[in-house]
């Protein structure tokens, strides 16, 4: 497989008015997209990451990646520990990483494990309180030691912030290459390690992550005409679920994976229908002449956001899966599209356009209060975090398909991007267990 | 067809009821056919392209060999000027029941994707309806939508935005 190559790169970054350069690890291989941090956080958490003891190499992989993750979140600062090498059993001098501005320092070593393995072992202080956080050990193939950087990330972000980290997550999206080439790739949720799930000369777009994070559905073009097929990721092997006369297409897993919403027009028009995970048993959800399409479950599974032009203009509207009353959800401006629910059930993302600029928005669902988080002008496709701290979303910079991570705030943005290559459709998987 | 294979299905059963060849006597010698004598000279009477297509549909003059019907902004309706393209491949489906046609629906390339998705189904839809409505069969006629994917012109100006707001009627073999 080709793997073009290219280093991370932090281009700067602004925090409060204040230009702040900044320099980050740059890793060995394999990096694939480039990260520009656009906008971070007012407070961000002084952390220090000590260079961790043993295999010189490896540790620094490991504490590059945290370090990495932690400073792309826009809600941590990295403290120059001034290659100061500390492990896990050492006695932190508290009194100097207070001098230097740290509020938590970790600690900690990468050894053979044995059977080929390599154990990171590491431990984080509360420097103010002068006690520890907490500690993990971790046994990974060599190969892996990212994973356990990102588990490092996530472990200090769920202890500073209260909120479960997505360090460990992947995230899924499509990369146009070419007239007639069209990759369906995974990453790790910073963009690196990347690889093809699926490779085609026909567009691929709208994929959707299964709540056990094993399988994507997506929608492809391969046979001139729009399928959705469910891809299960380790195998590779796919399930056609829905190819029935006319087009089928924007696929929604409920939250407890069994079934997914599609629209299907094979009654005429683009109709809402709820289909079991193996294709079978179609169901139609929609009954209206108009354009359903785009459906998204609230996370209890009983609601269905969708987008309709029922009012003349493309909103979004709510209905009860068990069949109720339908809801008009946004009003504000001629379109409002992609409706995509937080985790929590309590925020909307759409996107909504305003004098041409197609822009991502956030709704609270219970006070309605609208805010737009952008001033991009071709936004799309927008997808929460599992923690619903932040949105991805595709946009274009230049002429050319990239993606942009942006706080729910709008505070913190960085954007992702590859050269020569055209980046879209997002979606953020969930939790790995 | 019934009076080929009868007699055929009793060769096939005589031939098995016979006794089992010898494995150890070489095969008798069949006289193979071959040279100039057998060679099959193809004439086309010009009614085929390399699709399989009649020239009606694909010579420039013939109003069949335009495929494209074109629609306004967010619109769906089929405008006047195209209606006459639309009779002549309603009256083809009509007398050619064995062609089959598939309608692709496209769009410009503003907005969300799936939402396009679905404006270019209504713009095929509506080309489908038409020609059902004038004597095309259901089972003759498949309304699909590319949406924005599939772009003629990937410019971003009115021009082109115009171009790929499309719906094009194609026949089996084309696509």
């Amino acid at each position: 497989m080709f793997r073009p190559s290219l280093s991370l790169r932090g281009l700067g970054l602004i925090a409060s008015g204040v230009f702040v350069s900044c320099l980050l690890a740059s890793f060995p291989a394999r990096a694939e997209l480039t990260v520009e941090i656009t906008g971070a956080g007012a407070n961000r958490i002084p952390v220090a990451i000590a260079d961790f003891g043993g295999d010189f190499a490896s540790a620094r992989a490991v504490t590059g990646v945290a370090r990495s993750d932690l400073d792309h979140s826009g809600l941590f600062r990295m403290v120059d520990t001034a290659g100061v090498s500390m492990n896990e059993t050492a006695s932190p001098a508290f009194d100097e990483w207070k001098n230097r501005g740290a509020d938590a320092l970790a600690a900690g070593s990468v050894r053979s494990g044995g059977e080929g393995r390599l154990e990171t072992r590491f431990q984080l202080y509360d420097v103010a309180r002068q006690a520890p956080l907490g500690g993990e050990a971790l046994m990974s193939p060599p190969n892996m030691l990212r994973a356990a950087g990102h588990r490092i990330a996530d472990f200090i972000y769920e202890k500073l912030t209260g909120e479960r980290g997505i360090f460990s997550t992947r995230i899924a999206y499509v990369v146009k290459s070419g007239p007639a080439r069209y990759e369906l790739r995974i990453a790790d949720a910073d963009g690196q390690n990347a690889q093809a799930a699926l490779i085609s000369r026909e567009p691929i777009i709208s994929p959707a992550w299964s709540p056990d994070g094993s399988r994507l559905a997506y929608v492809s073009f391969e046979n001139k005409k729009p399928i959705v097929y469910v891809h299960s990721l380790v195998s590779g092997q796919r399930v056609v679920i829905a190819n029935f006369k006319g087009s089928n297409s924007a696929p929604a897993w409920s939250p407890d994976g069994s079934q997914l919403a599609v629209t299907l027009s094979k009654e005429g028009g683009s109709q809402i229908f709820m289909i079991d995970a193996d294709g079978s048993n179609a169901q139609r959800l929609s009954v209206n002449s108009s354009i359903n399409t785009e459906p998204f479950f609230s996370p209890d599974g009983r609601t269905l956001y969708f987008t309709s032009d029922r009012g003349g203009s493309p909103q979004i509207y709510s209905m009860p899966v068990g069949g109720g009353d339908i809801r008009r959800i946004t009003f504000d401006g001629n379109y409002n599209v992609s409706p995509r629910i937080s985790p929590d059930g309590r925020t909307m993302a759409f996107i909504t356009q305003h004098d041409g600029a197609f822009r991502l928005a956030v709704m609270d669902l219970a006070s309605r209060q609208v805010q737009v988080l952008t001033d991009s002008t071709k936004d799309e496709s927008p997808s929460f975090a599992p923690n619903g701290r932040m949105i991805l979303v595709a946009t274009e910079v230049g002429g050319r398909g990239v993606l942009s991570s942006v706080s729910v705030d709008g505070r913190i943005k960085q954007r992702l991007s590859i050269p020569a290559g055209d980046v879209r459709e997002p979606a953020w998987g969930a939790y790995r267990r | 067809m019934k009076h080929f294979i009868i007699p055929a299905l009793i060769l096939l059963l005589a031939a098995g009821c016979g006794s089992t060849p010898d494995a150890d006597q070489p095969p008798a010698a069949v006289e193979t056919r071959g040279g100039e004598s057998d060679r099959i000279t193809t004439v086309d009477a010009g009614n085929m392209d390399s699709r399989g297509l009649p020239p009606e549909l694909t010579d420039a003059k013939s109003i069949l060999s335009k495929r494209s019907v074109y629609f306004d902004y967010d619109k769906f309706d089929i405008k006047p000027e195209f209606s006459s393209l639309v009779v002549a491949h309603a009256k083809f489906l009509t007398d050619n029941r064995r062609f089959r046609m598939l309608i692709q629906g496209n769009t410009d390339d503003r907005g969300s994707r799936e939402y396009n998705l679905a404006l270019g189904q209504k713009r095929a839809d509506a080309v489908k309806q038409q020609l059902l409505h004038l004597g095309a069969r259901e089972e003759q006629v498949e309304a699909v939508s590319l949406g924005e994917e599939k772009p003629r012109d990937p410019g971003q100006n009115e021009a082109a935005w115009a171009e790929n707001r499309r719906a094009d009627m194609l026949y089996s073999g084309e696509f």
